[in-house]
């Protein structure tokens, strides 16, 4: 067991902010009136978060959505711990969480959210996970950041802001209500990247 | 896919041989885990592919049928390959030593070896010796991790915490593994231990670890939050520590009469297999307070967290 710390032995990194509450609040805004625009059907809709930022974030789009004057949607937590392609390969594991979602999935359709949008992995693990509780109609996908570098040919339907990054580059991410810390978006140069 | 929030705990043990080495944050990341993997046991299809392509041997040289299939039920909903080999189908009934058997098996590629023993330290033994993920199913007089581990998860579960409980676990402590692991984890989480039984059976020198010693059942079972009651292991006693059934029920069985002694929101847990009408009356074994096969529910979701993590891990 270890305290991650983020202690970093290497020269300090340069952070650039790219986003501030305001900024993350007009791109959740603007996913939730596009997920309206393309669901007339809002009922059947489940907004479905990976641990831990974005059941936050699908919380805050229902939330936006509600807002708008519609019905309440529906939303689930789908952790994708069990569902991953790299058995056995990571020296430490992270803490698994239970998942939920609202029950039957028939003619619903599914959207996972997610913080950051990177290689596709954990969108093919969700929607592996999404699979064993039932068959929905659809599945979508909604992010806050699509930073690139997909290594599976997945895509993302609705996308808060395109952040184009370098491979060494980290997306750091943090949310109020997560991380008791004001929501920013920094972009995280390594010096020796 | 951002970086993990500071101070987030993760697991990094290929192995479980025993509780006593487990910081309690451990424990708790344990229980945590198994949260999830009960949820599993709630979905459609029951079946995840957390250890596919991982190869589990159940390897057991002491005799048991509950704790060999919940391993084997876990292993196979997390889509590990299984083997079960017992002591009379092994080589170990035609001389072989345990440390050649367990190299033929790390030879077969068995990612995980899940080992029940008679001699405490076996696990351990093969733990520094092999690659492979062991897994302490019970060793000896010395530790039984996942019936601890499954014990307090199903506290917790019932109780909400386990911290601040009165846990009395009663009758045969001395050879118990089972008593050993829930003491170590009970302690680790904050619960207060009483240990009940004939002095035989419960010596002092246990308080030791931290707990007290009662001869009298009846004046323990009052403040009692939960009671633990083992079983009577005729196969592993000589005679002169047994004061002999009938009088064992006297002194320390749990009858009807006795349980009007307890909270009426005290649980009653036995690890199994019971023996009806000695440890425990038949009707509270099947009563409202009685939580025993929740006990067996919660096994296989305590199991699959710990062959998720432990088998989960890359290995050096």
């Amino acid at each position: 067991m270890t305290n991650n710390q983020n202690a970093r032995t290497s020269p300090a990194p340069a952070t650039l902010p790219v986003m501030d509450g305001e900024a993350i609040n007009r791109a959740l805004r603007r996913i939730a009136h596009e997920i309206i625009e393309r669901n007339p059907e809002l009922a059947s809709v489940i907004l479905a978060g990976i641990p831990s930022r974005g059941v936050e974030i699908a919380r805050r789009i229902a939330g936006i959505i509600e807002s708008l004057g519609k019905s309440p949607i529906e939303t689930g937590v789908i952790d994708v711990s069990m569902h991953r392609d790299d058995v056995g390969k990571r020296a430490e594991l992270p803490r698994v969480r239970a998942s939920w979602l609202p029950l039957p999935l028939e003619n619903k359709t599914v959207i996972i959210v997610d913080d950051v949008f990177f290689t596709g992995r954990t969108a093919r693990a969700a929607m592996d996970a999404i699979s064993s509780f039932g068959r929905p109609a659809r599945i979508q996908l909604a992010a806050l950041i699509d930073r690139g570098h997909r290594e599976l040919p997945i895509r993302v339907d609705y996308v808060g802001k395109n952040l184009p990054t370098a491979a060494g580059e980290r997306v750091r991410l943090r949310l109020e209500n997560v991380d008791g810390e004001p929501d920013a978006v920094w972009l995280i140069k390594e010096e020796n990247a | 896919m951002t970086e993990p929030g500071k101070s987030e705990t993760r697991w990094q043990r290929k192995d479980l041989l025993g509780i006593r080495e487990l910081s309690a944050e451990e424990v708790t990341f344990i229980l945590d885990t198994a949260d999830a993997f009960k949820e599993v046991g709630t979905r459609e299809i029951k079946k995840v592919p957390a250890l596919r392509g991982k190869t589990l041997v159940n390897f057991f040289v002491e005799p048991s049928t509950r704790t060999r299939t919940s391993f084997e039920i876990a292993a196979i909903r997390l889509s590990a390959d299984v083997i079960n080999i017992s002591a009379t189908s092994s080589s170990l009934t035609k001389g072989e030593t345990l440390k050649d058997t367990a190299k033929i098996l790390e030879a077969n590629h068995a990612d995980i070896i899940v080992l029940r023993h008679g001699s405490s330290g076996a696990p351990q033994f093969l733990a520094e010796r092999l690659r492979s993920s062991i897994i302490n199913a019970g060793d000896g007089a010395h530790e039984h991790p996942t019936q601890a581990l499954l014990d307090l998860y199903t506290i917790r579960e019932r109780k909400g915490a386990v911290a601040g409980l009165h846990v009395v676990i009663i009758g045969d402590i001395l050879f118990s593994r089972v008593a050993r692991s829930n003491i170590f984890g009970l302690l680790k989480l904050g619960a207060r231990v009483t240990l009940v039984g004939p002095s035989t059976l419960v010596p002092r020198e246990f308080e030791k670890l931290g707990v007290t010693v009662s001869y009298d059942i009846d004046e323990v079972l009052p403040t009692a939050d939960v009671v633990n009651l083992l079983r009577i292991q005729h196969e592993r006693q000589r005679k002169e520590y047994f004061p002999g059934v009938g009088e064992y029920i006297r002194l320390f069985g749990l009858t009807k009469d006795r349980a009007k002694l307890l909270k009426p929101d005290c649980l009653i847990m036995h690890p199994g297999p019971i023996n009806r009408g000695v440890e425990i009356d038949s009707e509270l074994a099947d009563g409202a307070q009685s939580v025993i096969l929740d006990q067996v529910t919660n096994g296989l979701a305590i199991r699959m967290a710990v062959l998720y993590l432990c088998g989960g891990i890359a290995t050096p």
